[in-house]
């Protein structure tokens, strides 16, 4: 166990820097530079975190860490073994961006037929890759940080509330609450499909922001109506194949899409 | 009650003795739909061409000056042993309304009783609320219209003039010093005989373009007594639990607070965001329990805040029938529906 040194107070409360450790397993790393991104706030951010393993940012690893911050979905065997590794060692699991909570991006390989993804890949030169799974399919996940990639903005808050001893909560409600806060004109009057009637928010609608619909990466809100979205598509003219799409883009429908591949033409699921 | 009329170009010179010393907030057109058609939206304006004076209604109400998204209550700063609180209702100036349909007037008379008339009143709104300038603009109803089922098609008091388009010139309502005042910088006339009757008839033409109404008749009974009725349950079914009627609403008002604490651990503040009561933990309490777990438990309160529990409260409605919520509900729930569905009236 790391030896917790109380750094600073807060309102005469020690503050406590935790031992962090980053991994990534198989991903783009865009969430570990996502949080290098923000040099206004960098330093501070890093003094909160007593950083023992971080490979975008520094060459000297530790195997001692309190926290672990995993990114990327997993791939391979050795990735399943060392997976279970840091969960071995981490008193609390993170599972850092959208491939590490559902697959992300990549497990849309997982329909694609493996053999044909490996060439389009690789090329000549294969290497070992199989279905692309979520952490919590292997390890228990204690905290997940939604997002492709995550925004800075909510990790910070969500170190802060570590530091501090508070619970993390993530908004229950999706994108569209913050989505109108902006004013946005809804896509669908635009005549383009979105999923953040569906999708959990905190994103602050980044993508109807630019006017692009959302494609979900954040996964289901708490409380998800999909049987109703999947009626408003069709009512604006998008076939299944386009609220398909997006469902399957980032892995965190799963659960639904896989439903919907069986009754393509069904209305409704059944509950 | 003053009466005056006013040649349409003579209210370019009123807007450029308004705007220049005041923010002015208007309906502009934010963008077009596919079909073409316009899309409105409240925005500030620094020229008189750019406001639409024939606007519909703006997809989302001007609620984000008096009531924000998202607002900084209250914070402190902590300097070495020294602390600073730092509270700010947030507006620097007053705005200038030009151009608010009456349903938007009748919005902010509602607010008045609730933030402004109770016993805690609500500093943050009183603040943006006092000193504000409305102009009110006439307009013709839309299919989604029901304000006039509502009471609220016409505005009594709230606003300091009223203008009524009568073709090459405006039937002006005066109702406060500080407009009639600014009219002193215009040429205005006194309305003759033919431009009262004109008017007149004007507003009872407009009456006539209702097309869609909601029986309010003995709603509040009605509500309670079919609290346990099977269609909450299908309109449930349909709701994203999206928060947008909420969202584009003018008289939704309720919010959560978040504490956060800055990075840097010397500062914290109490943030304000509007919430919706169809969101899953709107009545979610410490512990975890949720009252209202169910969305059909939660669209069916946002029904009985406005048309039941608010009408025993102040003996109106808080709905003005804009039809806002409607019109933005990508599920197609409507007030209109809900409540004749409730009724048990065929749709
Ligand atoms: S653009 Fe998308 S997120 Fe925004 S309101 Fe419309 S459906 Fe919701
Ligand atoms: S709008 Fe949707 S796809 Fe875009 S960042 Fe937000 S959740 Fe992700
Ligand atoms: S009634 Fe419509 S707008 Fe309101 S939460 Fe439900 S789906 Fe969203
Ligand atoms: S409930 Fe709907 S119709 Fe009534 S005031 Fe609000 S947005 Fe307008
Ligand atoms: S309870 Fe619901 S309907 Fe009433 S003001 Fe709050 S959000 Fe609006």
């Amino acid at each position: 166990m790391a030896d917790l040194k109380p750094v600073r107070t807060y309102l005469g409360m020690p503050l406590y820097r935790p031992k962090t450790a980053f991994f990534e397993l198989s991903s783009c790393e865009g969430c570990q530079l996502q949080l290098l991104n923000n040099e206004a706030s960098l330093l501070d951010f890093l003094s909160l975190l007593d950083i023992v393993n971080f490979r975008e940012a520094m060459t000297e690893k530790s195997d001692e860490f309190e926290i672990a911050f995993i990114e990327g979905s997993v791939t391979r065997s050795d990735e399943v073994e060392r997976l279970k590794e840091i969960r071995k060692t981490a008193n609390t699991l993170v599972a850092f961006g959208s491939c590490a909570c559902f697959g992300g991006v990549n497990q849309m390989k997982n329909r694609l037929g493996s053999e044909w993804v490996k060439k389009e890949v690789y090329g000549d030169h294969p290497v070992e890759s199989g279905f692309a799974r979520p952490l919590e399919d292997i390890v228990t996940v204690d905290l997940k940080i939604f997002g492709c990639p995550i925004k800075k903005k909510e990790v910070e808050k969500i170190i802060i509330n570590i530091a501090l001893g508070k619970a993390v909560v993530h908004p229950v409600y999706p994108v569209c609450m913050e989505c109108k806060a902006n004013e946005n004109i809804c896509l669908f009057d635009l005549g383009e499909p979105c999923l953040g009637p569906i999708t959990r928010g905190g994103c602050d609608s980044w993508c109807p922001n630019s006017r692009f619909g959302c494609w979900g990466c954040r996964g289901p809100a708490d409380d998800a109506n999909i049987d109703q979205l999947r009626e408003i598509m069709k009512k604006h003219g998008f076939s299944e194949e386009t609220l398909r799409d997006r469902l399957e883009c980032f892995g965190g429908f799963s659960k639904y899409t896989e439903a919907f591949r069986k009754n393509p033409e069904k209305k409704k699921e059944g509950k | 009650m003053i009466f005056k009329v006013i040649k349409k170009e003579e209210l370019k010179h009123l807007f450029d003795v308004l705007a220049a010393e005041n923010r002015v907030v208007g309906p502009v057109e934010a963008g077009r739909d596919s079909n073409g058609r316009p899309i409105y939206a409240f925005d500030q304006v620094s020229d008189f061409n750019n406001i639409c004076l024939d606007y519909t209604t703006t997809k989302i109400s001007a609620k984000r000056y008096f009531l924000p998204y998202q607002e900084d209550l209250a914070g402190f700063r902590i300097d070495g042993k020294d602390w600073h609180k730092k509270i700010n209702y947030n507006i620097e100036s007053p705005y200038i309304f030009f151009g608010l349909h009456a349903c938007d007037i009748n919005a902010l008379n509602k607010l008045d009783k609730v933030l402004l008339g109770s016993v805690y009143p609500m500093p943050y709104y009183a603040a943006k609320r006092k000193n504000m300038f409305i102009i009110g603009l006439d307009c013709i109803p839309q299919p989604y219209c029901f304000c006039r089922s509502m009471g609220a098609d016409t505005a009594l008091h709230g606003f300091d003039m009223f203008l009524t388009d009568m073709g090459g010139q405006y039937f002006a309502e005066i109702l406060s010093d500080t407009a009639f005042n600014f009219l002193k910088n215009i040429k205005t006339a006194e309305p003759a005989y033919a431009d009262r009757m004109r008017y007149i008839k004007i507003i009872a033409e407009k009456k006539r373009k209702f097309t869609v109404r909601v029986d309010t008749t003995d709603l509040a009974n009605i509500l309670d007594m079919e609290f346990q009725s099977d269609v909450w349950k299908q309109w449930g079914e349909k709701c994203l639990a999206c928060g947008t009627c909420s969202q584009v609403c003018p008289t939704c008002y309720c919010y959560g607070v978040e504490e956060t604490v800055n990075i840097n651990f010397h500062e914290a503040k109490k943030t304000k965001m509007l919430y919706s009561c169809n969101l899953i933990d709107f009545a979610q309490v410490a512990g975890g329990h949720n009252f209202r777990l169910k969305r059909d438990a939660r669209l069916k309160y946002r029904y009985y805040h406005k048309h039941r529990g608010f009408v025993e409260a102040y003996e109106e409605s808080l709905c003005v029938g804009c039809g806002r919520c409607g019109e933005a509900c990508l599920a197609e729930i409507t007030v209109p529906a809900v409540i004749s569905s409730v009724r048990g009236e065929e749709s």
